[in-house]
């Protein structure tokens, strides 16, 4: 590992800003600050800070919250069986899982649908709330909130890809088949669009608010 | 024009920055396999490898070679009480089709099959002429950057780990069998996870721009 010298003589971080610099996010490449209007490597509109960049992530989030609430009502899976047929909602499925006793897929699909859509919704808003308004959290641990948040999040797909396998392979004539339920495309709509709120946010923001304890 | 002076005097080629968290630093090139990493946010700014460019390029001819393969081969299958049904990866995608889904078929097949093959392509377009010592094809900039926003959008893995919760499910009621394209798509998720770490974003788009030597 190479320590980067820092452009500052004291050990606190120098930002770009303050050097009257702006670095392109696309391509990485520094330009003066104010000299160009887009990026002369790639083309990408250069923005020292993106301050529109929280009316984006609040839209993003508020679209998937109400998209994840008909998610959670409505049927993730029919299964049509020689007798009965079943609908399971996300939580009800899982609740079928433990009846049966397959606790740990019962896990995986709590933890992946459940949990972490919901820890998704309130980490993004904790990140998206710390950046304007003064809070404890360092930086650091502001950064591995979102770094967390953009890493986990896709993880969520995980249901939508099992109700694709159930109901393409559970095709067995009358005996039994599995159709995707209303629920599966609001659950997709949802996990898309937090991953674009999580995308959305710029984070050069977690630091300018709080350059006295950002080097943990 | 007192304040201006600070910003004459600095050279912004010799400057990087951290695109995480804006912290400024003088550039250091790190040798290979050492890695310059931003001090305040830890993000990875300059990880050359040797050979890297190469390397990725036979990683994404295998995606591409893999990726083909896991289309055309049977799946999975299933037996239970005389009954049976093979499916491959795009009848799995296309599972929601139908008027209320058929946007949702689409949107799966991107994610598992279309943007991982996408991205290897992309990958090869703009890798070739910078390992090749040629000039750039027309385009690459915009192809690196793509290949850069497609990868969240990327899930062959998290739809393997889906086919081992899907097979758990119905474990108990049928018998399952894996078809050769699983195992290509198991192969697949490797190949791409090596590939994406072994590129370092900083020095493809240094050479985009000079293009001697990687």
């Amino acid at each position: 590992m190479v320590g980067m010298e820092l452009s500052g003589s004291s050990s606190k971080a120098v930002t770009a800003r303050a050097l009257g610099l702006v670095v392109c996010r696309n391509c990485t490449k520094v330009h003066r600050l104010g000299e160009a209007e887009t990026c002369a490597r790639c083309g990408q509109r250069l923005l020292s800070r993106d301050t529109k960049s929280l009316q984006r992530v609040w839209a993003w989030w508020l679209l998937g919250l109400i998209c994840y609430i008909p998610a959670n009502m409505y049927p993730m899976l029919q299964t049509r069986t020689l007798l009965k047929v079943q609908e399971d909602t996300i939580v009800g499925g899982a609740v079928e899982l433990i009846h049966h006793g397959s606790y740990g897929i019962a896990a995986i699909i709590l933890i992946a649908s459940v949990a972490i859509p919901i820890g998704k919704f309130a980490a993004v808003a904790l990140v998206a709330i710390s950046v304007v308004r003064p809070s404890s959290l360092s930086g650091a641990k502001l950064r591995f909130v979102h770094e967390v948040v953009e890493y986990v999040g896709r993880w969520s797909m995980i249901d939508i890809f099992v109700v694709a396998i159930l109901s393409s392979l559970v095709q067995l004539n009358s005996l039994a088949a599995v159709q995707p339920g209303q629920a599966s495309l609001f659950f997709a709509l949802s996990v898309v669009f937090t991953m674009l709120s999580a995308q959305a946010f710029d984070t050069r923001l977690i630091w300018d608010t709080r350059l006295q304890d950002d080097t943990a | 024009m007192n304040a201006a002076a600070p910003q004459t005097e600095i050279n912004p080629d010799e400057i990087i920055v951290c695109p995480t968290c804006d912290a400024a630093y003088h550039l250091q090139r790190p040798s290979f396999d050492e890695r310059a990493v931003c001090e305040r946010c830890h993000t990875a700014l300059i990880t050359p490898r040797r050979k890297a460019g190469m390397q990725i390029i036979a990683l994404a001819l295998s995606v591409l070679i893999l990726v083909v393969a896991a289309v055309c081969f049977p799946f999975l299958s299933i037996r239970a009480a005389g009954a049976t049904n093979s499916i491959s990866v795009l009848e799995t995608a296309l599972a929601f089709r139908g008027e209320a889904y058929g946007p949702l078929a689409w949107v799966v097949l991107g994610f598992i099959v279309v943007i991982p093959f996408v991205r290897a392509v992309l990958s090869i377009y703009v890798l070739v002429p910078l390992v090749f010592e040629r000039p750039v094809y027309r385009g690459a900039k915009e192809a690196f950057k793509w290949l850069d926003r497609l990868h969240p959008w990327s899930m062959a893995e998290i739809f393997v780990l889906g086919c081992a919760v899907a097979l758990v499910k119905v474990a108990d009621l049928a018998e399952i069998r894996f078809g050769a394209a699983f195992w290509m798509f198991c192969g697949l998720v490797v190949v791409v996870l090596v590939q994406d770490s072994f590129l370092c974003r900083w020095s493809v788009w240094n050479s985009l721009v000079h293009p001697r030597k990687q």
